[in-house]
């Protein structure tokens, strides 16, 4: 049995790989803004076979909380073992474009929140010299883009504070864990059109679980985004700033 | 939340609407102004879950499990699980549907919505008679548990309701326990139509699940020959696994020519001819033995681009052969050819629905590529033999029926009608009602 923290709880992609966490029999801990829709995903993962579910309505975009609500998980779970975060906002880039304001709400909630928990988490984790944190970035943040340059500057510095991270952490034992989907079916992406390139909240999931069951570093979900985004990143700026992507 | 869609499984007609998710049970659902129409996975053939000009809610995304019972195999699922999704969950812990259509890409709203059936109508009847009870969401806001002794008139018209009488939120059904995920099944040859009644005759008190069948292009002689499948749940302990997903798909629409009389026939014979003894026994994976289309994933875009029509009637059978016969001789005669006819006898359990299709009797359901006119001339000569002899078609399969055919089959429909949502409304019901003004 593992003990499991899930911050973003849920999201839909969270939700796919709580399921997979409950149908092995773990013990939870889910964190979400919207007590109704925890309740529904709790009382899911319980049919589904957790050992005991617990939960927490926060806003994560309420730094002054989340030393609390980690002592909280701490205490229901008996101790942090893997820690996945999970939530985000998708912005309407345009409407950005207009608005340092918006585009601070965004950086918030997708960076610098995570940043706040990850502090708090690091030093815990370090100390007992054991545990795991997966933490949802995008290939959105491999290259600035355009159409989706804020959300992917929120991403690219969640990837990049994760790898710094991961070198501070390796001596301790504790593994860090980069999560880069691609296009997933979820509400977050329900206005999108979708395409043969859209994968499954439970593939995702599915990956998400196995990379942190083998401790990989960065993961590319599903796979084949390592190589559009190794092509992605090649191209010269030159050309690049040209393109309508 | 907004997006597009336009088809059914059968690609026949297009439709343009709104289509809204619905992922969580508090979300404000019925804001907005026009016509609603709950979605779940598209697998109904004809118009019955379009809403041409309207909103689709699209459910699929509600698919969490409220509570399951393992001591007696209840389970409470919010209405856009599958039953792929409960078969997952279910078949590790011992339990299977109780009723099972053939695919396994069906939600469970769509599943009450249809009152659907199976290979085991003969023992289990519809789909409808394990439900238990279900929460139904109505646009005025109300929710209203229903059950056939809570709100009894409003789950008799939700069951079979074709998605009218508002959104069903959640379905509490009762599993059936098995011990083993594999089916006994055996396969076996018959020469024509008489052969197929004989066999039922004795099979359906033997086997829990049967269904034929039969190659619609054979004639004369021939007439009506095919493959009798029927099975049992394997007894004893045996594996207890689900299945994945399948892989390969039909990415596109084939061309139109892939599809004629001569693809058929050799289809046909092709099938029939793979078995060379008259019965065959062989112990299977339940997936094989009910979902044998699934495994070809987008299989309906084989017939291309102008999609195609499926038919499915039942009619009340009392121990003459002839009617079928004849309709089968008409379908051969006519040589619109049909990829798939599957031909089975229903037991006499009554559905629970007003508007449920199933009554006691044979069913047959056949494919038909759309060539137009004259599939569609075929289709009303078919449905003519149907109303005279006290007989339904399945509005799940249907795009095309008339308004005074469907009155024929159906004359519970004005009760029916009392139920309907004010804002709830269909591509399917507005044909076989608005139609209906003009010949009262
Ligand atoms: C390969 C194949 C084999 C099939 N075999 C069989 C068979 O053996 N027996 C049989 O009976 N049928 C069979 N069908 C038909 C299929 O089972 C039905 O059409 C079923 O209702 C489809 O479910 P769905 O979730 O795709 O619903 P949809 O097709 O999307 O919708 C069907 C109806 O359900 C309503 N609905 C959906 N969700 C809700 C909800 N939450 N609340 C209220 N209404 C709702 C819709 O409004 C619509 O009227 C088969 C179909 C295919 C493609
Ligand atoms: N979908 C994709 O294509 C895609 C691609 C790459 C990466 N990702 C990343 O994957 C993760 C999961 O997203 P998803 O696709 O599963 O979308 P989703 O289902 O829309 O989930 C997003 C979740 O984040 C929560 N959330 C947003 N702001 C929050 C806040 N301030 N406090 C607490 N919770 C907050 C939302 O809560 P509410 O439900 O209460 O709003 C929701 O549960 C995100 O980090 C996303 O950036 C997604």
């Amino acid at each position: 049995m593992k003990r499991v923290l899930i911050i973003g709880a849920t999201s839909a992609i969270a939700r796919a790989a709580a399921r997979i966490f409950a149908g092995r029999g773990d013990r939870l801990f889910l964190v979400a803004r919207d007590a109704a829709k925890l309740q529904v995903t709790a009382q899911d993962l319980r049919v589904h076979g957790a050992e005991r579910v617990d939960v927490t309505v926060a806003d994560l975009d309420d730094f002054a909380r989340h030393e609390a609500l980690l002592d909280e998980a701490e205490g229901a779970l008996g101790g942090l073992e893997v820690v996945l975060i999970a939530y985000g906002t998708l912005p309407d880039q345009k409407l950005l474009e207009g608005s340092f304001e918006e585009t601070e709400k965004e950086l918030r909630t997708n960076f610098l929140s995570v940043v706040s928990l990850l502090t708090a988490l690091a030093n815990r984790l370090e100390a007992q010299k054991q545990g795991t944190i997966a933490v949802i970035s995008s290939v959105a943040g491999d290259r600035g883009r355009k159409s989706n340059y804020v959300y992917g500057t929120a991403k690219g510095a969640v990837s990049l504070f994760l790898q710094g991270l991961r070198g501070r952490l390796h001596p301790s034992g504790v593994r860090v864990i980069t999560i880069k989907p691609g296009f997933v079916d979820t509400p977050m992406t329900a206005e999108i059109k979708k395409n043969a390139l859209f994968a499954s909240p439970e593939a995702v999931a599915k990956g998400i679980v196995s990379a942190i069951d083998r401790g990989r570093d960065v993961v590319y979900l599903p796979p084949f985004w390592r190589g559009v985004m190794l092509i992605v990143r090649a191209v010269p700026e030159p050309l690049f700033k040209r393109l309508n992507l | 939340m907004v997006g597009v869609k336009g088809t059914s499984w059968g690609n026949f007609p297009r439709a343009q609407q709104t289509v809204r998710r619905i992922d969580w049970p508090g979300e404000a659902v019925l804001e907005g102004k026009g016509t609603l129409l709950p979605y779940g996975y598209g697998r109904s053939y004809g118009d019955s879950c379009l809403n041409d000009g309207g909103t689709l809610l699209d459910v699929t995304g509600s698919e969490r499990l409220i509570a399951f019972d393992p001591a007696s195999g209840v389970v409470r699922a919010e209405a856009g699980v599958s039953l792929e999704q409960l078969l997952a969950f279910a078949v590790p812990r011992g339990w299977f549907l109780p009723v099972t259509p053939g695919t396994k890409y069906v939600s469970l709203g769509g599943a009450v919505a249809n009152d659907i059936h199976g290979k085991n109508h003969h023992r289990a009847g519809t789909f409808g008679r394990h439900v238990r009870a279900f929460e139904l969401l109505r646009s005025d806001g109300t929710r209203l548990v229903c059950s056939p002794t809570q709100n009894p008139g409003l789950f008799r018209a939700t069951v079979g309701g074709l998605g009218l009488t508002g959104l069903i939120v959640w379905v509490e059904l009762v599993l059936r326990p098995i011990t083993s995920a594999l089916i006994d099944s055996e396969s076996i040859k018959f020469a024509n139509l008489d052969e197929f009644f004989a066999l039922s005759a004795e099979s359906d008190a033997r086997f829990e699940y049967t269904v034929a069948w039969v190659d619609c292009a054979a004639q004369g002689e021939r007439l009506g020959r095919g493959l009798y499948l029927c099975g049992n749940h394997a007894s004893g302990p045996g594996p207890l696994y689900a299945s994945p997903p399948p892989r390969l798909a039909a990415p596109f629409n084939a061309p139109d020519f892939a599809l004629n009389r001569w693809t058929i026939q050799a289809f046909n014979a092709l099938y029939y001819g793979k078995q060379r003894r008259k019965v065959a026994e062989k112990r299977v994976h339940y997936e094989g033995f009910f979902y044998p289309l699934d495994a070809v994933g987008a299989w309906n875009r084989i017939y291309g681009a102008r999609g195609f029509l499926q038919y499915q009637f039942a009619l009340p059978y009392t121990g003459d052969a002839g009617l079928t016969k004849e309709i089968f001789a008409r379908i051969a005669a006519s040589k619109l050819g049909s990829f798939l006819a599957v031909l089975k006898m229903f037991g006499d359990l009554p559905s629970p629905g007003l508007l449920s299709f199933p009554l006691p009797g044979v069913t047959l359901a056949l494919d038909f590529p759309n060539e137009g006119a004259r599939t569609f001339a075929l289709l009303e000569e078919l449905d003519g033999i149907i109303r005279e002899n006290g007989g339904r078609v399945y509005p799940a399969k249907d795009a095309r029926m008339s308004a005074a055919s469907f009155k024929t089959f159906y004359p519970e429909w004005r009760r029916f009608a009392e139920y309907i949502d004010p804002r709830f409304s269909s591509s399917f019901w507005r044909r076989v009602t608005q139609e209906a003004v003009g010949d009262e």
